[in-house]
């Protein structure tokens, strides 16, 4: 017997069929459910004879329309996982009421709040916010793809395998149980021993990797690839707030990567950086990890600021006032975002010094984005506003995210922050910017650029009932929120005994529910666009379905893979616009041989190496952990041997499609 | 068969507006081969002969030796200067300075508030308290 458990630690390591939740009802149900769906996916994939094509066109793909597409769909699939999460949270928080339980157990529980955390920042809103990034900005800066392709696809796959990682840990062993931090000690190998805070490590550690090469890809993108006469003061706001957002990411990124290791090998290997033994601080952990945490805060929102500084722009058939103001205003709070970190902790017990320089940082942070809401609000003033489901999103944006501005800044008071830290004011105080801004802003970027994707707009009347029903919901979920939280309760708790508390807890749950109905319409409203693709009220043939001002408007919907047949030259910031008014001509004759890069497979295999070296690090499967790390190294430097790697566009086959795109603007074929 | 274009999209970048990237010279690599020799060399004679008495003094001026190197690769072997790249990896090496003095200082001056507000953490630092 001793010999055989011997046996079975060395082949699976901690891994034996006890990790599996069986005991947890919810989880198998959970399990079963997905299981179904899983199999009828894969099932309707392979009658479909789908394999081939995803694998040729999209998996394997180095396009950056395409990648930045597949990284939206992982962020909306991630989505309606961390929704799920969000909705049983908030089931329970209205259950679990003068001595009930609820439904989940403790340890249950503490996974969910934690994995919703984890999901919904590093797999929802940095998927999309990438996706988008990936999609729009080289159409903006008139580029061909971004400036290292096949890097493109792989740090696409390596966000998919930490997502994978997170995925596998609901249905074999648990996720970490400490808050989306994982502060120390309670992340230390004393107080969490299995591998909860394992899957949270290596699911980051290889989602980072992807991030940060994804960070360099773009920043050079945009340094080395804009069109001839786009110096930086005419690049988009959403260009610019791309290269601020990429910028921190790859300074702020590695950050997160070495407090990540240095607990790994607390963990790992016996160290004491983390722990109060052995010379070791835990107070260093929070310290470090709010130095990346805090610009991970601007790394999401910016984007979304870019995004309502085009909608609001194009929909209000205005030219953005204040352009260069809001170029300063990105920069400010790049710089600033770096300054601010201590407001996290500030009753850590840091002295009134530390305390007052962080409070007043935090405080003139929230100027530069104050200004940014008044370029906007001015760029609608006298413009002629149409109202269209983006423009919903800016302005419901803009009410939303000043009153979670202010109560940030009234946060920022130490103080205050002294009476209301760690309570659930807080909580919703960071759903209200972050719902309220990068959410809204992702949301109405997609329904924006849909279009310009697709070739076909989503349902608006579905895209309004998603507005309604999110904008509704939020303030009913977390209205509630923000009075317990002034009445002193904290964060993560599962259950309460005060009973007066329940009603307010009853009433978020049913904004809770407002959201999810949301969530389904804004899926729905680009079903219903797919069901009416050929109605020409939804289809877009001209490429310009906004009356766009920018240069992704340029070319067709959607883009060619060469996105433009001839590099267009910028004269101005909105240069689609000046295009327009100068009486633009497509060129119809000339065309060239177009330079492209090969679809690779590679990142594919690499990313799956990473997650099979994730799963055996997590479960200490030793062997299994030395032959997938030298296979992904080897694989990897094999990969660099690969010189068959760009081709050509024959010139016919280019000025094949420009013409289809000539009858198509001319209104002669609909498809 | 060389090696051929790295990427086709980067071949055909709008870049050629843009300053082009610098290129070593012979001359460069090999002062910053000497200054490099120079740099690692000053570092173990100073802790092998313990020339500097103090070993905190010793161990300072190792790191201060191991940061100017940086700076040396950077210049000589990176090709850094203030007109590659249109600037920016001047600006680039400038921000990420900026960026790693903020959290090394901030660190520690955070650090060392906590440390003189909070409880001794030991028996030992609780009997040597002032």
């Amino acid at each position: 017997m001793a010999l055989d458990s011997n046996l079975q630690q060395l082949l699976f390591g901690r891994l034996t069929l006890e990790a599996l939740p069986l005991h947890e009802p919810i989880v198998v149900v959970t399990f079963v459910g997905v299981a179904l769906g899983g199999i009828a996916v894969l099932g309707a994939l392979t009658y479909f004879r789908l394999w081939g094509y995803l694998w040729h066109e999209w998996f394997t793909s180095v396009d950056h329309k395409k990648i930045g597409i597949m990284y939206i769909v992982l962020g909306i699939v991630m989505f309606l996982r961390g929704l799920a999460d969000a909705i049983m949270l908030r089931l329970q928080q209205a259950i679990a009421s003068g001595g009930s339980e609820g439904y989940l157990n403790a340890h249950h529980y503490d996974q969910i709040f934690t994995a919703h955390g984890v999901i919904m920042i590093f797999f929802v809103a940095m998927p999309l916010v990438t996706g988008l990034m990936n999609y729009v900005m080289p159409l903006q800066i008139g580029a061909r793809d971004v400036a290292f392709p096949f890097l493109n696809n792989l740090s696409f796959w390596l966000t998919t395998s930490g997502a994978v990682l997170v995925m596998i840990s609901l249905f074999v062993g648990e996720f970490a149980q400490t808050g989306w931090l994982a502060y120390p000690p309670l992340s230390g190998i004393d107080n969490s021993p299995w591998v909860g805070v394992d899957y949270y490590l290596w699911s980051l550690q290889i989602a980072g990797v992807g991030t940060t090469l994804s960070g360099i890809n773009l920043i050079v993108t945009i340094v080395k690839m804009r069109c001839p006469g786009m110096h930086y003061m005419r690049m988009p706001i959403f260009t610019w707030t791309s290269l601020c957002t990429n910028i921190l990411i790859v300074a702020t990124f590695p950050i997160l990567t070495a407090v990540l290791a240095l607990l790994t090998l607390d963990r790992y290997v016996g160290t004491h950086f983390f722990t109060n033994d052995g010379g070791g601080n835990p107070m260093m952990y929070v310290n470090l990890i709010w130095i990346w945490g805090h610009p991970e805060v601007y790394i999401l929102v910016l984007p979304a600021f870019g995004i309502f500084s085009e909608v609001v722009a194009t929909l209000s058939g205005k030219r953005l006032f204040g352009y260069t103001s809001m170029v300063y205003a990105t920069a400010c709070i790049t710089i600033l975002s770096y300054i601010v970190w201590l407001h996290h902790f500030f009753t850590m017990g840091a002295g009134a010094t530390v305390n007052t320089f962080f409070g007043i940082t935090t405080m003139i942070i929230s100027i530069p984005t104050g200004a940014k809401i008044f370029n906007w609000l001015f760029t609608m003033y006298k413009g002629r506003i149409r109202f269209e489901v983006p423009m919903y999103w800016s302005i419901g944006f803009m009410l939303t995210f000043v009153v979670g501005g202010m109560t940030g800044v009234l946060l920022a008071v130490p103080p205050a922050d002294f009476v209301l830290h760690n309570s659930l004011f807080l909580v919703a105080h960071f759903h209200n910017t972050i719902i309220g801004g990068v959410v809204f802003g992702l949301f109405a970027g997609l329904v924006y650029w849909f279009p310009k994707m697709f070739g076909f707009r989503a349902d608006p009347f579905v895209g309004k009932i998603a507005f309604w029903c999110w904008q509704i919901g939020f303030w009913v979920a977390f209205m509630p929120v923000y009075i317990l939280g002034l009445m002193g309760v904290t964060r993560r708790l599962s259950q309460f005994d005060d009973t007066s508390l329940q009603p307010l807890f009853i009433t978020a749950a049913v904004g809770a529910g407002l959201i999810g109905i949301g969530t389904l319409a804004l899926v729905g409203q680009f079903a219903v666009g797919f069901l009416r693709r050929k109605d020409p009220a939804y289809a877009d043939t001209t490429g310009d379905p906004w009356n766009g001002r920018t240069l992704e408007w340029a070319t067709s919907s959607p883009p060619p893979a060469y996105n433009f047949a001839f590099t267009p030259v910028a004269h101005d910031i909105d240069a689609w616009w000046d295009m327009k008014k100068r009486g633009y001509s497509r060129p119809l004759t000339g065309f060239v041989p177009v330079h492209m890069p090969h679809n690779t497979g590679m990142g594919v295999v690499l990313a799956g190496l990473a997650t099979v070296l994730g799963f055996a690090l997590i479960w200490h499967i030793w062997w299994l952990v030395v032959v997938a790390f030298v296979t992904l190294i080897g694989t990897a430097i094999a990969h660099t041997f690969n010189y068959n790697r760009d081709y050509y566009i024959p010139a016919a086959e280019v000025a094949a499609i420009e013409d289809n795109r000539t009858r198509l603007l001319a209104g002669k074929v609909t498809s | 068969m060389g090696a051929k274009l790295p990427d086709a999209a980067t071949a055909h970048s709008g870049a050629q507006h843009h300053s082009g990237e610098a290129h070593g010279t012979v001359g460069g690599y090999i002062t910053g081969f000497i200054l490099s020799a120079i740099l690692t060399v000053i570092p173990f004679w100073l802790v092998m002969s313990g020339a500097l008495a103090d070993t905190a003094l010793t161990a300072l001026a190792v790191a201060a030796l191991g940061a100017l190197q940086i700076v040396v690769h950077m210049v000589y072997f990176l090709q850094m200067n203030g007109r590659s790249e249109a600037g920016w990896t001047l600006s680039a090496f400038i921000f990420t300075v900026i960026i790693i003095a903020i959290a090394v200082v901030g660190s520690v001056w955070v650090m060392h508030h906590l440390d003189v507000n909070m409880m001794p953490m030991t028996h030992e630092d609780a009997r040597t308290l002032p």
